[in-house]
């Protein structure tokens, strides 16, 4: 089956051959580079990964810790042998977070870098701007956006998003808790574009499936700096407000929502990307204690923590509350990035499934991820074990709802990946390349 | 049923219309101080300085280094630092201004069609500067004081309402120092003539890098009074832009009357607006009035026609 070709483990086990590498690998790989070398490769060529990044504009913060994840989830692959025998050689590319320059960068990765693939970039604008270029330049696209776009039927064969779930299962799973303990009648913040689309749409339908209903919804353009005029909209009758904001304003956001609730607020349940990268104990903050929050993956260890976690974390470079080790102000967006870390390990399954040579097997790589359907919890998957949809190109995994309890998040619920999962609206295997 | 229920049109919340005028007095503040700065400019040197914006931003970043510092690096208290920021940033951003002015505007003899390109291209080297060397993250500078102000709906910052009494403080000493003082004479001698101005031994090479600064120091000013409502970004410099040249065009480019009227007209408008209906609908209906004033009375509502 291909869940078992899926499984980078798999693959390390297949390793042990050649000289012990995966023992290296098991015992805290990347402490020891150049060991595992490449000598077993007919060609030590670098397989080329063209990178998209937020490095500027206003998705800079998660471009940042995309980088560093990227890196990180580079270095252990290439330390244990990398993909095929190669090295992989990580081309990045500002994207600047804006929708042409990323089908610009789409481009260059094509032409001048000549990638064997595109990975990358989280905002879905910009996913939406960059896949039509993908497509026509059948170059696969790797995609770490949540976006419902790729699921949606949206996008095209070379797009594929196997490393994070869509907003559409995100919201669908949150809504029956955020039903039962919080409240019926909620009101909507989210950002004026597709990633917010997405949260209104399908929250809303959610929800009402559990008998509540949307009161209110309150779209925020993307490059607003000040948000008090959008508060006195919040109905009185309210009792969940729900708040999901991205972009360089997301502090502000936050702090006047506290100077204007006060002490006497309505139930918050909020998406963690209205605080990635954002210290939970900044001042202005204090109002969010007892709020809850969606977290893709909980950003604080906790006692349950998996030595896949473990791993994960200092391989990135993150402490055990989620900021940098090497300045605890950095705060990382730990609930997206490991999604970079996840896909670029499927790719590497996906490669060495369809024994990728070079740019002509690139249509032999994108059947081969197709024909996943199961991702087990791992080192290549610390968030957890996902289930893959091959028809829509779309991961689906456990998600978690924290509560803010002395100034940190404290996983609260865990839900099933079932939880997550919906009808498909889209087959993408049904279409020519 | 009251008879209100019969009105073709529903009233507004009462909570509704206090958040828009209370946003739009903050708001109205700190775009008379910036617009100010950009009026006064082109008042006086007839340069229409496209990098204002700029210079915002940069009194708002300078204003997250020094707090930075003093905050982080030394232990102070954030007042301190705060007062510092409020002093210094707009001194260093009114020096870079200066240089500037001396760098490039001085040497296109002030010819205004070559100076808005001048200013476009200073515009993109600050902010890609800015880019730079301090990053694309919206950091947060902390306020030197907080309190929290009830309203019978909601509560509202009282750091908020101390801007607008700033902003009021420092407009009536800009107004002192052109009216009553010596350089404020010279100034609007140069403004008149600056020929003659220059016959009579004025130094306006001089008058007009200071000029230059003063203006690039207001819109430092009102960065740093709102940097910790807002948050320091390289890209903040594009919304003080466009409503500043929307006051000047209403105001009058020049009048300094204008300027001010037209601040407490667009700031409360776009902050009701907002409030009651959408922000995009705001600057619709602003830049539209733009558009009328151009067309019925192009020197402003309170302009001098040009001779």
């Amino acid at each position: 089956m291909a869940s078992a070709d899926g499984n980078d483990m798999t693959k390390l086990d297949r390793r042990t051959v050649l000289g012990g590498a995966a023992l290296l690998a098991a015992s805290g790989s990347g402490l020891l580079p150049g060991l595992s070398g490449y000598a077993q490769a007919q060609s030590s060529a670098p397989i080329k990964i063209g990178f998209q990044v937020h490095r500027t504009g206003i998705g800079a913060a998660y471009g940042r810790w995309y980088d560093r994840t990227t890196k990180a989830a580079a270095k252990l692959i290439n330390d244990t042998g990398g993909i095929n025998g190669r090295p992989i050689e990580i081309v990045a590319e500002d994207d600047g977070t804006d929708p042409k320059r990323g089908a610009e960068v789409i481009e260059k990765f094509a032409t001048k870098h000549e990638c064997d693939v595109a990975f990358g970039t989280l905002f879905s604008h910009v996913v939406i701007g960059s896949a039509p270029r993908a497509g026509e330049l059948k170059l696969p696209y790797f995609v770490v956006s949540e976006g419902h776009h790729v699921a949606s039927g949206m996008l095209n064969r070379y797009t594929l998003q196997p490393g994070i779930t869509d907003v559409k299962s995100q919201v669908q799973s949150m809504a029956p808790w955020v039903a039962d303990n919080l409240g019926k009648k909620v009101t909507m913040i989210y950002p004026d574009f597709a990633f917010g689309h997405d949260h209104r749409d399908y929250f809303s339908e959610a929800i009402e499936r559990q008998g509540g209903n949307v009161i209110s919804k309150i779209a925020i353009p993307p490059r607003e700096t000040s948000f008090f005029k959008y508060l006195p909209k919040i109905p009185k009758e309210t009792e969940v407000l729900y708040h999901v904001m991205v972009g360089p304003g997301v502090l502000t956001f936050v702090k006047e929502m506290g100077e204007y609730f006060g002490d006497k607020r309505p139930e918050i349940f909020g998406f963690i990307d209205s605080l990635e990268a954002v210290d939970i104990t900044s001042p202005g903050l204090e109002f969010l204690e007892g709020s809850h929050f969606w977290e893709g993956y909980p950003r604080y260890a906790g006692p349950d923590q998996t030595e896949h976690d473990k791993f994960y974390r200092a391989a990135v470079g993150v402490d055990n509350n989620g900021a940098s080790l090497s300045d605890p102000k950095d705060v990382s967006t730990y609930a997206h990035m490991f999604g970079c870390w996840e896909t670029l390990h499927i790719l590497k399954a996906g490669m060495e499934a369809a024994d990728y040579k070079g740019p002509k097997d690139r249509q032999a790589l994108i059947e081969a991820v197709e024909n996943m359907d199961v991702f087990p919890e791992s080192r290549a998957h610390p968030q957890g074990s996902k289930l893959f949809n091959g028809r829509t190109h779309q991961a689906f995994a456990h998600q978690h709802i924290s509560k803010v309890e002395g100034g940190k998040l404290v996983p609260v619920h865990k839900t099933s990946i079932f939880d997550t999962y919906y009808e498909d609206e889209v087959d993408y295997t049904k279409m020519s390349f | 049923m009251d008879l209100l229920s019969y009105l073709p049109f529903t009233l507004p919340h009462p909570a509704l219309l206090l958040a828009g005028v209370l946003e739009g007095t903050v708001l109205a503040a700190v775009l008379a101080l910036t617009a100010l700065g950009l009026s006064i400019v082109f008042g006086i040197m007839r340069v229409v300085n496209v990098a204002h914006g700029e210079f915002y931003m940069l009194g708002a970043v300078l204003a997250w280094f020094i707090t930075h510092t003093i905050t982080g690096a030394v232990g102070g208290p954030p007042w301190l630092g705060f007062a510092v920021a409020l002093i210094v940033a707009p001194l260093i951003v009114a020096a870079i201004a200066a240089t500037t002015d001396w760098l490039i505007l001085k040497r296109l003899n002030y010819d205004p069609e070559a100076t808005i390109v001048a200013t476009i291209g200073i515009l993109y080297i600050l902010q890609q500067l800015a880019l730079t060397f301090y990053g694309p993250d919206a950091r947060p500078v902390e306020a030197p004081f907080d309190f929290r102000v009830q309203t019978p709906y909601f509560g509202y910052s009282g750091y908020k309402l101390c801007v607008v009494g700033a902003a009021i403080l420092l407009m009536l000493v800009v107004w002192l120092v052109l009216t009553r003082t010596k350089i404020g004479f010279v100034m609007r001698a140069t403004q008149y003539d600056s020929e003659t101005a220059q016959a009579f031994g004025i130094p306006v090479d001089k008058v007009y890098a200071g000029v230059f600064a003063l203006g690039a120091g207001l819109a430092a000013i009102g960065a740093v009074l709102i940097v910790p409502i807002q948050q320091a970004h390289y890209l903040m410099g594009g919304d003080p832009l466009l409503l500043s040249f929307i006051v000047v065009i209403l105001g009058g480019l020049g009048s300094l009357k204008g300027t001010l009227v037209a601040a407490i007209f667009i700031g409360l408008s776009d902050g009701i607006i907002s409030t009651l209906y959408e922000p995009t609908l705001a600057k619709i209906l602003a830049t539209l009035l733009v558009a009328m004033v151009l067309v019925f009375r192009p020197q402003g509502l309170f302009g001098a026609r040009a001779a």
